[in-house]
C-alpha cells in the first residue's frame, strides 16, 4: 500500500470509528439494557440463588467474573445488530459507492463495540463493588484480568461483526448472537462444573468461556489458576484470528456479487 | 463519452436479469432509464456504480473500468439509492460531514461544503437535528446532498422519488432540476414517465433486461404517430373485441389507438365499432404521452 493509500485507510477508519461511537452514544437505551441486564442477573444470583449455591467462598466473589463475561455477550449482540442494520438498509451501498477502504466499515463497528463494552463492563464492575464484591488483586493481576477481558471482547466483537454480515435481517442478527448470551450459563460462571450432571461437566469445563472466567477469577480473587491462563489466552487468540478472517471473508463475499 | 457500457449482462443463478445493455452518456447529459419493476434498471445502476460485477460485458466511467478500477470510479461518481441511506441517529450535518471525510475532502472543507449543501437543499434549519425527526422528503434531499458533497462528475439516482408524496416529489424534482442546470451528468432510473419526460434529455426504455427504445421524449412520442384516441368501454371484453375491429391496444376497459386527429377518422372508427355492436361509453383524444410509448413498445415485445 502506498503512503497515500495508507493515510486514506487510516482516515477512513477514523471516520467510521467516529460514526459508530457517535451512534452508540446516542443509542442510550441499548447501552442501558446491556448494563442493566447483567446487574439484574447479578442481583438475582447474589441475593436470591447465591445463598443456596456452595462455592467455598462468598458467592459474590465467585459470580462477578462470570457476570462480566455475560455483559460482554450483550454488548456483542448489539454489535451484530448494528452491522446487520448497515448491511440491510442501504447504508452499505452508499459506503461502497464511495472510495472507502472496505475494512474501515467493520473496523469502525468493532472499535465502537470495544468502547461500548469497556464502558458497560466498568459500570457493572462498579455495581459489583457496591454490592459487596471484594477483589484482592495486585496491580499486575488487575492488568492481567483487564488485558484478558479486552482480548476476549475484541475477539467476540469481530465474531459479532461477522454474524452481523451474514444475517439477512437485524432480527436474525440478534438471534444468531443468542449463543453468546447463553454460553456463560453452561460455564463455571454461576455454579462449579463439579455440581453439574456427568454428561454436561466436560462441556462446561472445556468450552472457551470457562477458562476465561477461571483466569479472571484467579486474578481478581486469588482462586487457583492452574492451566486456565494459557488455555484462556489460546482460546481468545484463536477466536480473534478466526473471527477476523471469518468476518472479512464474509464481508467480501456479501459485497462482491 | 463519460459513461460507456457495452453488452452488460448479469445473471443470478441462471436467470438473466440483464441481457446485453449498451449505453453511452455524454458529459452534461441527463439520461433516464425507464422501465417497469424487474426491467433491470437497478442492476444496470449497480454495475455502473461498482456495487455489482457484470457477468459479461464491460463499462467505463470517465475512462475508468468499473471492475478493474472500481476505486477510481468511486472517486468520480455518486449514488443515491432507492431508500435514503442516512444515519437516523446522526444530525443532517454530521451525515454530510461523514461522507465528505470519506471522500477525503478533509475535515474543514467537508464542513464548509456540508453547510453550502444544507442551505441549498432547504435543510439549514434542521441541520443540527437528528435525521430520525426528518420527513420522508427531507431524508431524500439529505440523501441527495450527501451524493453531491464530493462534486461527482456522474450522479446516479435510482428511483429518486419512489414512495414520496406529490409535494415532496415536486421539491425533489426542483432539486434535481438545479443539478441539471449546473451541467452535471445524471443517470436516473424511474418508473414514472412524467419524471423521465420532465428531467431527462434522453430516455432509454428498458424492458426485461433489454433496451427496447432510446431517444428524446419527443422522438419516442413521434415514433408511435400523432394523435391518440382513447375509447372507454364499460366491459373489458368489449374492449378486447374492439381491438380486433379497429386495432390499437387494450388496457382493461380502455382501448388506445393511433389517429391522424381528424373528425373523419374518429367517425369511421365509431362506425366500424357500431357495425359490430360495440359501443364505447366515452371517447377522448390526446397528444401521445410517454405512457402511450411505453405501452406500445412493451406490448410489441410481448406479442
Amino acid at each position: 500500500m502506498s503512503h497515500e493509500g495508507f493515510a486514506a485507510a487510516v482516515s477512513d477508519t477514523a471516520t467510521m470509528i467516529d460514526r459508530s461511537v457517535r451512534l452508540t452514544r446516542r443509542n442510550v437505551d441499548t447501552l442501558f439494557v446491556s448494563v442493566l441486564l447483567p446487574v439484574l442477573m447479578m442481583t438475582l444470583f447474589v441475593f436470591v440463588f447465591g445463598g443456596a449455591i456452595e462455592t467455598g467462598t462468598r458467592y459474590i466473589n465467585y459470580v462477578v467474573p462470570g457476570i462480566l463475561l455475560l455483559t460482554t455477550g450483550y454488548g456483542a449482540s448489539n454489535t451484530a445488530m448494528a452491522v446487520a442494520d448497515d448491511m440491510t438498509k442501504g447504508m452499505i451501498d452508499r459506503l461502497r459507492s464511495l472510495p472507502v477502504r472496505s475494512f474501515a466499515v467493520l473496523t469502525g463497528h468493532v472499535t465502537a463495540s470495544v468502547v461500548r463494552n469497556a464502558v458497560s463492563t466498568a459500570i457493572v464492575l462498579l455495581a459489583s463493588l457496591a454490592m459487596g464484591f471484594r477483589p484482592n488483586a495486585s496491580a499486575a493481576e488487575w492488568f492481567g484480568a483487564i488485558g484478558l477481558l479486552a482480548l476476549y471482547v475484541v475477539a467476540l466483537s469481530w465474531l459479532a461483526a461477522g454474524l452481523g454480515v451474514i444475517a439477512k435481517t437485524v432480527e436474525s442478527a440478534s438471534t444468531l448472537s443468542f449463543f453468546m448470551l447463553f454460553l456463560p450459563y453452561l460455564s463455571s460462571a454461576f455454579v462449579q462444573p463439579e455440581t453439574m450432571p456427568r454428561w454436561l461437566r466436560p462441556i462446561s469445563e472445556h468450552q472457551p468461556i470457562t477458562p476465561v472466567i477461571e483466569t479472571v477469577r484467579s486474578f481478581l480473587t486469588g482462586t487457583p489458576l492452574g492451566s486456565s491462563g494459557w488455555i484462556a489466552l489460546a482460546w481468545c487468540s484463536g477466536l480473534l484470528i478466526f473471527s477476523v478472517i471469518f468476518a472479512s471473508l464474509l464481508y467480501r463475499r456479501r459485497t462482491s456479487n | 463519452m463519460i459513461v460507456e457500457a457495452t453488452g452488460l449482462t448479469k445473471s443470478y443463478g441462471g436467470t438473466e436479469v440483464l441481457s446485453g445493455v449498451d449505453l453511452s452518456v455524454r458529459e452534461g447529459e441527463v439520461i433516464a432509464l425507464l422501465g417497469p419493476n424487474g426491467a433491470g434498471k437497478t442492476t444496470t445502476v449497480r454495475i455502473l456504480t461498482t456495487l455489482t460485477r457484470p457477468t459479461a460485458g464491460h463499462a467505463t466511467i470517465a475512462g475508468y473500468d468499473v471492475v478493474r478500477a472500481a476505486n477510481k470510479v468511486r472517486g468520480v461518481i455518486s449514488l443515491t439509492g432507492q431508500y435514503a441511506a442516512v444515519d437516523d441517529n446522526q444530525t443532517g450535518r454530521e451525515n454530510l460531514v461523514m461522507v465528505g471525510r470519506l471522500m477525503h475532502l478533509g475535515r474543514g472543507p467537508a464542513r464548509q461544503r456540508a453547510g453550502e449543501l444544507l442551505e441549498r437543499f432547504g435543510l439549514a434549519g434542521a441541520m443540527d437535528r437528528r435525521v430520525k425527526t426528518y420527513s420522508g422528503g427531507m431524508r431524500r434531499r439529505l440523501d441527495l446532498a450527501m451524493s453531491l458533497i464530493g462534486r461527482p462528475r456522474v450522479i446516479f439516482l435510482d428511483e429518486p422519488t419512489t414512495g414520496l408524496d406529490p409535494a415532496s416529489r415536486l421539491t425533489m424534482w426542483e432539486a434535481i432540476g438545479e443539478l441539471v442546470r449546473d451541467g452535471t451528468t445524471i443517470l436516473l432510473t424511474t418508473q414514472y414517465l412524467e419524471e423521465a419526460d420532465r428531467l431527462a434529455d434522453r430516455i432509454v426504455l428498458l424492458d426485461r433486461g433489454r433496451i427496447t427504445a432510446s431517444g428524446t421524449a419527443d422522438a419516442l412520442k413521434s415514433r408511435i404517430g400523432g394523435e391518440r384516441i382513447e375509447l372507454h368501454f364499460t366491459d373489458a371484453v368489449d374492449a378486447l373485441k374492439s381491438v380486433d375491429v379497429v386495432g390499437g391496444l387494450a388496457d382493461g376497459v380502455l382501448v388506445n389507438l393511433p389517429s391522424d386527429g381528424t373528425a373523419a377518422h374518429l367517425h369511421s372508427v365509431l362506425d366500424e365499432l357500431r357495425a359490430q355492436g360495440l359501443h364505447p361509453a366515452r371517447v377522448s383524444s390526446h397528444r401521445p404521452t410517454l405512457d402511450d410509448v411505453f405501452l406500445t413498445l412493451t406490448a410489441k415485445e410481448t406479442a
